[in-house]
């Protein structure tokens, strides 16, 4: 049977893909990301009144458990963003393999299978979150697209004191 | 809106308040403008359908948040979301999309009571596009 996975592919396993540190949230990007999701109705008070949300456990702003502090840019990542083997253009179903310097499956489309996550600390105002992303683990069948890879990429995030934020397991779908 | 939530002990079979949004560009773009998720599939109906799709169809990032609300709207502010997961199994192509969730356990412990749910968000012909689990703890 042809496999879509190289033995290359297979040596990867384990790696970490990259590291990135967040720039410090700031209370309008917990803003946004709290009115985009629950558009069109108002989000809770936590995300948005400061003064509200200190008479909360929480103390003060926190920010919705699945908010994302890598979105449109990052204060630091390894491999560079600049380069151009580093595979960071989301879009490119191949962004993985290319990333750990590798070749990758050439499979053109690529879909989120699933998620799983474990939370920690909460994401607070000015939390700088690091995040690394490792290979997990590859698995093939044939299904009704064909032949398809689903790559289960692990990725877990500290703040600035060094607690988990969140630890995050991936299943990327690839056919 | 203040989210809180009642005081008493989830039973089990408990049904969550469901979490309706109609979906299409409207929402999708939104969320794409703050994840930076700018995909052709999520924004162009000829990517959808060449991607195996009737048309242009949501993230599945968007779906992960509808739950989140969903343990929100019923857990409430002070809740502590331990865990979440979901699959993908049918896309979110235009319209409405609801989240549903129903108690499944409740364990009392000396950090509050634990609370495993299922949940799911379904199309509006009933399909489940991305069932999974979320476990809260409650104080």
């Amino acid at each position: 049977m042809t496999t879509l996975v190289s033995e290359a592919m297979h040596s990867a396993v384990g790696r970490t893909v990259t590291e990135r540190s967040s720039h410090p949230i700031s209370e309008s990007d917990i803003r946004k990301w709290a009115l985009a999701v629950y558009w069109p109705a108002e989000p809770p008070r936590l995300y948005l009144d400061a003064e509200y949300a200190a008479t909360t456990r929480w103390s003060g702003v926190v920010a919705p458990e699945e908010f994302n502090p890598f979105a449109w840019s990052v204060a630091h990542t390894s491999p560079s963003a600049h380069s151009a083997e580093s595979g960071t253009d989301a879009n490119d179903p191949d962004r993985l393999e290319k990333a750990l310097g590798i070749v990758g499956p050439g499979l053109k489309f690529q879909l989120n299978g699933g998620l799983v996550a474990e939370y920690g600390e909460r994401m607070r105002p000015g939390d700088v979150i690091t995040g690394t992303e490792s290979l997990h683990e590859y698995r093939e069948r044939d299904g009704k697209l064909g032949a398809m890879l689903f790559t289960t990429i692990e990725d877990l995030w500290t703040n600035q004191h060094g607690s988990v934020v969140k630890r995050t397991l991936m299943t990327l779908i690839r056919h | 809106m203040t989210n809180t939530q009642t005081t008493t002990i989830p039973t089990v079979g408990e049904e969550l308040r469901p979490f309706t949004r109609d979906t299409g560009f409207a929402t999708w773009n939104r969320y794409a403008a703050v994840n930076d998720e700018f995909v052709p599939i999520h924004m162009d109906d000829e990517a959808g359908r060449i991607a195996g799709q009737s048309g242009a169809f949501g993230m599945g990032n968007l779906q992960w948040s509808y739950l989140h609300n969903l343990v929100r709207q019923w857990a409430g502010d002070d809740a502590v979301i331990l865990s979440v997961s979901c699959q993908f199994r049918k896309p979110n192509t235009k319209g409405p999309v609801t989240a549903h969730g129903r108690v499944s356990s409740v364990r009392s412990s000396d950090a509050g009571t634990e609370v495993s749910l299922d949940i799911w968000t379904e199309d509006g012909v009933g399909d489940k596009l991305a069932p999974g689990s979320a476990t809260v703890l409650l104080r």
